[in-house]
């Protein structure tokens, strides 16, 4: 009874976004104000009918109801219960149902805290965003519906994939979700503009801390999904140009790159059409990456049991999207006013630059990961791309990416003096060039030009945004005052400043983190027969062998090694290999001891041989932390800069920051 | 004037930059490609002989041999009409078994033998790599498989939902 319940909750909420496609749009147009005033209650009511849906769907994992297929398929009676409540979306129809729920919080979230924004903007927004739900709610009810009853009903469910049964899963899709989704914030509110025909800095400033919001989940997001991949993939990689993860990465390098262009937008009412068609870019690649997890057309490892209905669907929903905004655009796009001028040293060239490498990532990552279907097409053969491929054109540009990063928030907008920059960035670029010259110093065995080059490129980000917040505090006391002067500027108008300068330290840290990790780590398979030991980056790792380990829902080899460094002790290891009781399928379980500058890794592989010997990986795996690290901090540079009270939404009762607002708008 | 030199002159870089890039990232390209070949198709001779490669199908029944000192282990991949010997050093994927989908990449030997340095299986028990499926469907197309798909029942059908395998 209840999964019918959650069905026809689905159903409602189509109906509901057809309407909030519809009547707010239209009453936006013809200024029919109860029309428009309908918007709000329309996104709570949608939100309402998918949350009951999930709801339903939540219930029938929890009472483990096997007369649902997705509930059948997707979990057992032996699965723990966080792991019962993850495996709502460990599937694609589940999966679906939490991006559709996502989709719906952004939208009511939207209608929530938008109360200093023009009526005709939040409808027309709420209306595009009811557009794209029809979309993905016809999707599901046509081809992925995860209600759908199986009968006869099974004893025994098929259970979750092992790989999925783990923390970082439970919200590294949310996650990710949370950020995908959120573009289509960005994609409304340029949709929304297009429409009206208005694209001003107003325009800029409401749409900007909705998308650094999405950049921010889906940093985490896929922070979460690299470091879910390092540890329970047990190949000790953080990132593999897998498909899927660069559908991932497609919407973030867009993401970044309009983040960036809507400050211009906001400050200087530049590059107007260009920021609008990154936002529709960027939600256009989210879709896109959903078309390739989904459809199957590529080799991934996280390729789903696929159905070709679905891909055609969503090949034919992302046209629509995609053919429907670009036409807007075109059709507006001309109308648009140019902005202001600029100069070639100017933080606008700066920013412009940025814009072209993250677009130039972006055409990378995208021709990287759709070569095999080129190539296919045309009847040249069946290619696989090689990952090195992909680390050659990002390394190729990255240099270049951190040089502007540095320079251009010290640069002045509209136009600067050389002289100025060079008195502010002196010490910063002499430092960074004494990192260069020490690091290459042949004692400290420098394999490769890059370790050097990385970790300069790295202290240069560091101290030329030292360097930054020293000019912005000049006048306000000086070095010793340093550190009261920045609480003082964070309590007022500094927060996305510091936000920025938290970001940009944070892709210092991912250099770091990338560069040694890259230059430096170490990884053995190696035979290991109970009592060996295997000295490796000055640690030796002592075998002691492996025994049966019961588990709630599956049965573990658990191996034990001693680590040693000298004489001192420095851990325990106790990596399982299990086999799950569901679908018996294998599972490595990697065992890990972090640390801030190293990690040591072990897994096992599998026994050889009846001497209760063991096929092992080992590896040191130095500053890999950094690379997550560097990822947080970004983060978290991005929801410090939202917290700006620039952006505070005020509201009618509003102090100064509305008044300020309004003067900015007028 | 003035303001619309730098225009030109900004999109003059780009272009010129777009195109260097372009023709660089091209170039890497094509040494970074591994084809893909099935087991037939390499005993017609039509792989390279110099470049890496991929080959796979299912791993045949009763093939799988690990050396009894060290980590290499030897099985054979058919695409149930032809064969071909792969030998690999180090740790085989957890869903990596007899009767099963994969992909090794690598190079051929002078002795035929394949000599993979990655193989990749499946992630998910009812998740076949697309060339696997191609591969077995070509083969099957030509009449070529009654004889040999008696012996591997699991492999020819992958599963299906519903089935519960314990």
């Amino acid at each position: 009874m209840i999964p019918e319940l959650g069905h026809f909750a689905l159903i409602l909420a189509l109906l509901l976004a057809v309407v909030q496609a519809a009547f707010p749009l239209a009453g936006s147009l013809s200024g029919n104000r109860p029309w428009m005033t309908m918007a709000r209650p329309l996104a709570y009511g949608q939100l309402t009918m998918i949350a009951v849906a999930f709801l339903a769907l939540t219930q029938a994992f929890l009472t483990s109801d096997f007369s649902v297929l997705y509930v059948a398929q997707h979990s057992n009676t032996l699965l723990p219960t966080i792991y019962k409540i993850s495996a709502v979306w460990g599937g694609h129809e589940g999966s679906l149902l939490l991006w559709v729920l996502m989709m719906a919080a952004w939208g009511a979230a939207v209608a929530a805290f938008s109360g200093n924004l023009p009526l005709t903007v939040v409808s027309r927004v709420i209306s595009v965003q009811g557009m794209i739900a029809i979309g993905f709610l016809l999707f599901m009810l046509l081809t992925s519906n995860p209600f759908e009853r199986l009968f006869p009903v099974p004893a025994e469910g098929r259970d979750l994939n092992p790989l999925l049964q783990d923390p970082g899963l439970a919200i590294h899709p949310p996650m990710l979700y949370m950020g995908y989704v959120g573009f289509s914030v960005a994609f409304a509110f340029a949709v929304a503009a297009l429409i009206g025909g208005r694209l001003d800095a107003a325009w800029a400033r409401w749409s900007r801390p909705w998308t650094t919001v999405a950049w921010v989940f889906l940093t985490i997001g896929i922070m979460l999904g690299s470091w879910w991949a390092y540890y329970e993939l047990g190949w000790g990689g953080w990132w593999f140009w897998d498909p899927v993860e660069n559908a991932s990465l497609m919407p973030w390098l867009v993401g970044t790159a309009l983040i960036h262009s809507l400050a211009v937008t906001e400050k200087r009412a530049a590059f107007k059409s260009w920021t609008v068609l990154l936002a529709i870019c960027a939600f256009s690649l989210s879709l896109l990456g959903t078309f390739l997890v989904r459809s199957g057309v590529l080799t991934s490892v996280h390729a789903f049991a696929t159905d070709p209905s679905r891909g055609l669907f969503i090949l034919l929903f992302l046209c629509v999207v995609v053919g429907g905004s670009l036409a807007l655009y075109a059709w507006r796009a001309p109308e648009v006013s140019d902005g202001g001028r600029f100069s070639l040293l100017s933080r606008e060239s700066a920013l412009l630059g940025n814009n072209l490498i993250f677009v130039a990532f972006t055409v990378l990552v995208l021709f990287g990961t759709l070569a095999p279907l080129i190539y296919e097409a045309f009847n040249w053969g069946k290619i696989s791309v090689g990952f090195p491929w992909f680390n050659k054109m990002f390394l190729a540009l990255s240099p270049f990416l951190a040089v502007l990063i540095g320079l251009g928030p010290a640069m002045r907008w509209k136009h600067d003096e050389p002289l100025r920059l060079v008195k502010t960035l002196w010490w910063a670029l002499a430092l960074a060039v004494a990192v260069l010259a020490i690091s290459a110093l042949p004692m400290f065995n420098t394999k490769t030009l890059w370790v050097p080059v990385g970790l300069a490129l790295a202290a240069w980000l560091l101290f030329a945004h030292i360097a930054i917040v020293r000019e912005r505090l000049r006048n306000k006391g000086g070095l010793k005052r340093m550190g009261p002067a920045i609480l003082a500027d964070l309590r007022g108008s500094g927060r996305s400043f510091y936000g920025m300068v938290t970001a940009h330290v944070g892709v210092a840290m991912f250099v770091v983190g990338v560069t040694v990790l890259s230059n430096y780590q170490l990884e053995e398979d190696v035979r290991m027969s109970p009592g060996d030991s295997y000295e490796m980056a000055g640690y030796r790792f002592e075998f002691l062998g492996a025994q049966q380990a019961p588990g709630p829902n599956y049965m573990a080899q658990r191996g034990e090694f001693n680590v040693y460094r000298g004489d001192r002790q420095v851990t325990k290891l106790y990596p399982e290999k299990r086999s799950y009781m569901g679908g018996g399928m294998p599972m490595t379980e990697a065992a890990i001891d972090p640390g801030l500058f190293r990690d040591i890794y072990v897994s096992l592989g599998e026994p050889v041989g009846s001497t209760g010997d063991w096929a092992l990986r080992l590896y040191y795996k130095p500053f890999v932390r950094w690379i997550w690290l560097g990822a947080i901090l970004m983060a978290l540079g991005g929801g410090l800069a939202v917290s700006d009270p620039r952006y505070r939404l005020a509201g009618a009762k509003a102090r100064k920051p509305a008044a300020d607002t309004a003067a900015a708008t007028a | 004037m003035k303001a619309r030199q730098k225009r030109l002159m900004f999109v003059g870089v780009a272009v010129v930059g777009v195109g260097i890039a372009a023709s660089l990232a091209l170039t890497a390209l094509n040494s970074n490609i591994a084809y893909f070949f099935s087991p037939s198709q390499v005993q017609a001779g039509e792989h390279p002989t110099d470049a890496v490669f991929r080959v796979g199908g299912l791993v045949v029944e009763d093939t799988l041999k690990r050396q009894e000192d060290g980590l290499t282990v030897h099985f054979d991949v058919t695409d149930n009409a032809e064969i071909v010997n792969v030998s690999y050093t180090g740790i085989l994927p957890d869903l990596f078994g007899e009767g099963q989908g994969v992909v090794a990449k690598g190079r051929i030997g002078t002795d035929g033998v394949f000599y993979a340095d990655q193989v990749l299986a499946k992630h998910d028990e009812s998740y076949m790599p697309p060339e696997v499926e191609d591969t077995l469907q070509t083969a099957h197309a030509k009449g070529v498989v009654e004889t040999s798909t008696e012996s591997m029942p699991a492999a020819s059908m992958p599963a299906t939902g519903q089935t519960v395998t314990q």
